[in-house]
């Protein structure tokens, strides 16, 4: 019984195998070779992925219960899902939590990128995608924070605005594009609701898998107090 | 056959004479260059066609101003020319009590009003909108001074910037009287820090000096008059 059950879990995942040839990706993926001193530090990466995971299976669900209407119904969908949802507090708790604790991961793996010295050849590129992903995840936290459309979000959300209009000859504009108008308004609200939840979520996974995609490609790099080891037949020879 | 050096012969515009197999005569462009770049200019063709609509859409409420209206505030007995009365103001439309705001109002008094007594503000409607970032502020009557909670923005009886971190002045609402009722125009505008007159701008952004030309007025937000 249990055998007949391996084979055909072994038959499913070859016949699949066969079509697709995943399983060289996925060793190519995931069984790479990383330079001695790797740490603990080294797993602030996959931290912040997973807590971006996390952020979005919640929002989906959260989505399930969310109506982005600005005439009370915003919050009190959000009063709904908080008080009267089935494990409703704990999910919105996750979501709410999640996002500083993302926000907290991405500068800490910053941190380790830039202390280590691993944002040099030939990594600049994962830098500047990176950069862009703490934008991104920034502009997350900032349109994410209106939705709740209480008075802490309603003043929160223009004084943010409105720090964004002060940049020179632009700023004017920006703030006009992002309330949707010269004043928040009827639409701004689902305006920053489509921002969080389908803009971001795909430019934001678009450019995680690219990160990824040279994480794997260039390898990690050593802690910086690893120093470069001569095999012992090399140092004979140039002694 | 002898095939001619492409690096030392002169390269004709025609297909013919690069001894391109299948060429016409007089030909210029080779049929797989010319699938190549017509397939790729009708999917440049088709992307354009969905996003510069969507994009336009997204970016359009810039350039649209909406509506304002003259809204009844009180009658001319409701208001003193020494002192402000609150009075709460549609600004928004179709958001219920988050649309709106509240303007502090007073006659237009002589001895202390330094900007032009006209027929736009025969009443003193300041907005209550702060400066700097926008946080509403409050008129403290024993301190005569709005003041603000957030940032700890303070103006004076003119609305005039006396401490904190504001630009410029609070905004004002045009007025008008219809025969004994006060009526407030619901587009605001800026003044400067003498109280001239500037389109709407936004808070944090000044009108002093160069400020004017770097905070531009927009479409959106023209001077009421």
């Amino acid at each position: 019984m249990a055998e007949g059950a391996k084979a055909a879990g072994i038959n499913v995942v070859d016949w699949v195998d066969e079509r697709t040839s995943l399983s060289g990706g996925a060793r190519w993926m995931m069984f790479r070779k990383v330079p001695k001193g790797t740490n603990w530090f080294y797993t602030l990466g996959s931290a912040t992925m997973f807590a971006f995971l996390s952020q979005a299976v919640t929002g989906v669900f959260l989505a399930m219960y969310y109506r982005p209407d600005p005439a009370g119904g915003a919050y009190e969908s959000i009063r709904y899902v908080t008080n009267d949802v089935f494990l409703g507090q704990f999910v919105r708790g996750m979501h709410k939590w999640g996002s500083s604790v993302m926000v907290i991961l991405v500068f800490l793996h910053m941190g380790r990128t830039f202390f280590f010295g691993a944002y040099k050849y030939p990594r600049e590129l994962n830098w500047v995608i990176g950069v862009v992903l703490l934008i991104l995840t920034m502009v997350m936290s900032f349109t994410g924070y209106l939705l709740p459309f209480d008075q802490r979000a309603y003043w929160a959300t223009i004084v943010g605005v409105n720090i964004n209009g002060t940049g020179p000859l632009i700023g004017p504009y920006l703030s006009d594009f992002l309330r949707a108008g010269p004043e928040f308004g009827a639409t701004t609200l689902s305006r920053f609701y489509a921002i969080h939840m389908l803009l971001l979520p795909g430019a934001l996974i678009a450019l995680i898998s690219a990160h990824l995609y040279l994480v794997a490609k260039l390898g990690t790099t050593a802690p910086p107090w690893i120093k470069a080891e001569q095999s012992s037949e090399l140092r004979k020879a140039e002694a | 056959m002898l095939l001619p050096d492409k690096h030392t012969q002169h390269k004709s515009k025609y297909t013919a004479d690069r001894m391109i197999p299948g060429a016409f005569e007089g030909e210029t462009v080779t049929r797989r260059r010319f699938m190549t770049v017509s397939s790729q200019a009708m999917g440049g063709i088709a992307a354009a066609s969905f996003l510069l609509p969507a994009l336009g859409f997204a970016i359009g409420p810039i350039f649209k101003q909406p509506p304002h209206f003259w809204e009844d505030i009180g009658s001319t007995e409701d208001f003193t020319n020494n002192n402000y009365v609150p009075v709460v103001i549609t600004e928004a439309y179709g958001i219920g009590e988050a649309g709106k705001t509240t303007a502090y109002v007073r006659q237009h008094n002589d001895a202390i009003d330094t900007d032009i007594y006209d027929r736009h503000t025969p009443y003193i409607a300041i907005s209550t909108r702060c400066a700097h970032l926008g946080c509403p502020v409050r008129w403290v009557d024993a301190a005569e001074r709005f003041i603000c909670p957030c940032h700890g923005g303070v103006y004076d009886l003119l609305g005039r910037r006396v401490g904190g971190p504001p630009v410029r002045p609070l905004d004002r609402f045009p007025t008008r009287v219809k025969g004994d009722r006060v009526e407030l125009w619901s587009g605001r505008f800026s003044v400067n820090s003498e109280l001239k007159r500037f389109s709407p701008r936004d808070p944090g952004e000044t009108v002093d000096g160069i400020g004017q030309y770097l905070y531009p007025s927009r479409p959106s937000a023209r001077k009421p008059f």
